[in-house]
C-alpha cells in the first residue's frame, strides 16, 4: 500500500489525497508535525527527503518526493482509464507539464503568502501576493478563453488532468494569504467544476460545492 | 508610562499570551506584536522569562541573558505560555485547575495567525450551531443539527461567562473516540480574549478534556490564536493530537476570516441572534458592561 507522509494543512499534500481519492486508491498516512514541530526538517525525515519538504510517498519500495512528480507517478500507475495523464498524447503531456510548472509557481506565491499570514514565515508577503495575482490573471484569462471554446479544464481535453489537481489547492486556499479571487470569475467557475469531480474530497479550509445548477 | 496605540484601558490591563514556551529556544530573542506594539521576548529555560519593547540592540534571533534585560514588561508563565501586559495587570490569571492534574497531556496544538478580531474568534469558539456544517463528520453531522437548550450565566464573583448543560452529538469528539457520542460541553469565558471549554472525555466518563483558545490581539482585526490542550489521551503521539486540533481549527479559519464586519458589534440590534446564540449574547453584553472598545463596534450610547 502507498504510504503518504502528510500534513493536513498542506495544499501540496492535499493534491495527492485528492487524486488518490478520485482514483479510488487506498493509502496509509504518516502524520508529520510540519507546524509547529518542523518535523520535515528533522534528521530522520531529511534521510527520506533531503530537501526537507512534504509530501513524500513510498510505494513498492519507491520513495518519491515533489507533489507534481508524485501526481505524474500516481496517475501513470493507478489510473486504469488513462485520462489523468494520457501517456499516448504527446501534445497533451506537454501542456500538462507546462501547467504543473505553473502550479509550482502558485506554491511559490499564493502558498507563500498563506504561510506568512498563518504560520508566520518570514517572506516578502507583498511580493508573494503580487506574484499570485499575476499568475491568477493568466490562468483566469486562459480558462475564460477555454470556456468560449467549450473547454472546462486547464488542458485541451474533454476531461480533467493532473494539471487541474496541481493548480487547485493553493488557488482555493489563497484567501488565507490575503489573495482574494473576486476578480477571477473563470477561476471561480473552474474551482466549482473541480469540486464536482467524482471522488472529490475536502481539506481544512476547502468546502464542498453545492450541487450544480440544472441546465 | 509609554503611550500605546490601543487606548482601551480594560484591554491594556489584561494579561495577553505571546508564545508557547515549548516553542521558544532558551536565551534567544523572539519578536512578536501585541496590540499593535512590537515586543520581544526570551526565556532562560529555567523558569524565567522577559518581555520588553522591541529595540535595536536586541534583534530577533540574537542571544540574550534574560536576567540582564532592563525595561521589562510584566511577565507571567502559565498554561504553557508566556504572558505579558501593557498596563497594570491583576496579580493572577484566571484559574484552570485541571492543568495541575499530572496525568493530562498538555500541549500547544498550534499558534496560528488569523485575519479576525479576537471577539469574533471567541464567539465562533462558543458556537455549537456550526459543528455539523463546518466540522462535518468530526464535531457534528447532519441530521443532528439541533443546538439543545443550555444554560448561560455571568458569574459575578468570578467575573466570567459560564455556559453549562451543553450537549451535542459528535461523530468523532477527540483522537480517542471510537464511535459517535452525545458529548457534554461546558464553556467558560474568563477573559475577553480567552475561552476554555470542557468536553466529555471518551476515555474517562467522570472527567472532562480541557481545550482553550488564548487569543493574542495583534491589532483590532488580526490575532495569533494559541490553542492549548489539556486532555486525557494515553494512546496517541503529540503530533496526532495536534493534527486533530489543527484540522478543526483549519476548518474554522476561512469562516472567521470572512466575518463581516470584522469587529464584533455590541449593539444588541446589530445582528439577529437565535436561541442557540445565548452564550454569544451574554458575551457581547459582558464586553459592553466592561467597557471594552478594542476589536468591537461599541453600542451607541
Amino acid at each position: 500500500m502507498i504510504t503518504l507522509y502528510d500534513y493536513e494543512l498542506s495544499g501540496n499534500c492535499y493534491k495527492l489525497r485528492l487524486l488518490m481519492g478520485m482514483l479510488g486508491v487506498d493509502w496509509t498516512t504518516v502524520p508529520i508535525d510540519f507546524y509547529p514541530g518542523r518535523e520535515h526538517k528533522s534528521e530522520w525525515f531529511l534521510k527520506i527527503n533531503p530537501l526537507g519538504q512534504l509530501p513524500v510517498i513510498e510505494d513498492d519500495g519507491l520513495v518519491l518526493r515533489d507533489a507534481q512528480a508524485i501526481l505524474v507517478y500516481l496517475a501513470s500507475k493507478y489510473d486504469a482509464v488513462g485520462t489523468w495523464y494520457p501517456r499516448d498524447n504527446p501534445a497533451l503531456l506537454g501542456e500538462i507539464g507546462q501547467w504543473l510548472a505553473f502550479a509550482d509557481g502558485i506554491t511559490g506565491t499564493a502558498s507563500a503568502a498563506r504561510l506568512h499570514d498563518a504560520l508566520f514565515y518570514d517572506f516578502d508577503v507583498e511580493a508573494a501576493r503580487a506574484g499570485a495575482h499575476r499568475l491568477f490573471r493568466i490562468l483566469d484569462e486562459h480558462l475564460w478563453f477555454g470556456e468560449q471554446e467549450g473547454r472546462d479544464w486547464i488542458c485541451s481535453a474533454s476531461h480533467p488532468t493532473i494539471a487541474d489537481i496541481a493548480c487547485f489547492p493553493y488557488i482555493m486556499l489563497s484567501e488565507e494569504g490575503g489573495v482574494p479571487r473576486q476578480d477571477y470569475p473563470a477561476i471561480r467557475r473552474w474551482c466549482d467544476r473541480v469540486k464536482r469531480i467524482k471522488g472529490f474530497t475536502v481539506m481544512s479550509g476547502v468546502f464542498p460545492a453545492g450541487p450544480a445548477k440544472a441546465a | 508610562m509609554t503611550k500605546t496605540r490601543c487606548t482601551d484601558q480594560v484591554i491594556l490591563d489584561l494579561w495577553h499570551p505571546l508564545a508557547a514556551l515549548a516553542e521558544v529556544r532558551a536565551g534567544v530573542v523572539v519578536d512578536t506584536v501585541l496590540l499593535e506594539e512590537r515586543l520581544s521576548l526570551a526565556i532562560d529555560g529555567k523558569g524565567s522569562a522577559a518581555v520588553w519593547r522591541d529595540r535595536a540592540d536586541l534583534a530577533e534571533g540574537s542571544l540574550v541573558d534574560v536576567a540582564a534585560v532592563d525595561g521589562k514588561l510584566p511577565v507571567k508563565l502559565a498554561y504553557g505560555y508566556i504572558w505579558t501586559s501593557l498596563g497594570n495587570p491583576p496579580a493572577d490569571l484566571f484559574p484552570i485547575p485541571e492543568f495541575d492534574e499530572p496525568d493530562r497531556r498538555k500541549l500547544n496544538a498550534a499558534t496560528v495567525g488569523v485575519n479576525v478580531s479576537a471577539p469574533r474568534a471567541i464567539e465562533n469558539f462558543l458556537d455549537m450551531g456550526h459543528f455539523p456544517y463546518v466540522h462535518t463528520d468530526i464535531l457534528g453531522a447532519e441530521p443532528h443539527t439541533e443546538v439543545k437548550e443550555y444554560d448561560v450565566e455571568i458569574s459575578v464573583d468570578r467575573d466570567e461567562i459560564l455556559a453549562t448543560r451543553c450537549r451535542f452529538f459528535q461523530p468523532m469528539a477527540s483522537t480517542t473516540s471510537t464511535e459517535g457520542a452525545d458529548v457534554d460541553y461546558i464553556y467558560r469565558v474568563p477573559h475577553p480574549y480567552c475561552s476554555v471549554l470542557y468536553k466529555s472525555s471518551p476515555v474517562d466518563e467522570s472527567r472532562l478534556d480541557v481545550i482553550a483558545v488564548f487569543l493574542q490581539p495583534v491589532d483590532q482585526e488580526h490575532v495569533r490564536a494559541h490553542m492549548m490542550l489539556c486532555i486525557l489521551d494515553e494512546e496517541n503521539e503529540d503530533k496526532v493530537i495536534k493534527r486533530f486540533q489543527q484540522t478543526i481549527f483549519g476548518q474554522d479559519k476561512p469562516i472567521l476570516e470572512n466575518q463581516f464586519p470584522k469587529r464584533l458589534p455590541l449593539d444588541p440590534r446589530a445582528e439577529t441572534p437565535i436561541r442557540a446564540d445565548k452564550s454569544a449574547i451574554a458575551y457581547r453584553r459582558w464586553l459592553s458592561q466592561k467597557g471594552v472598545t478594542y476589536g468591537v463596534i461599541p453600542a451607541a450610547t
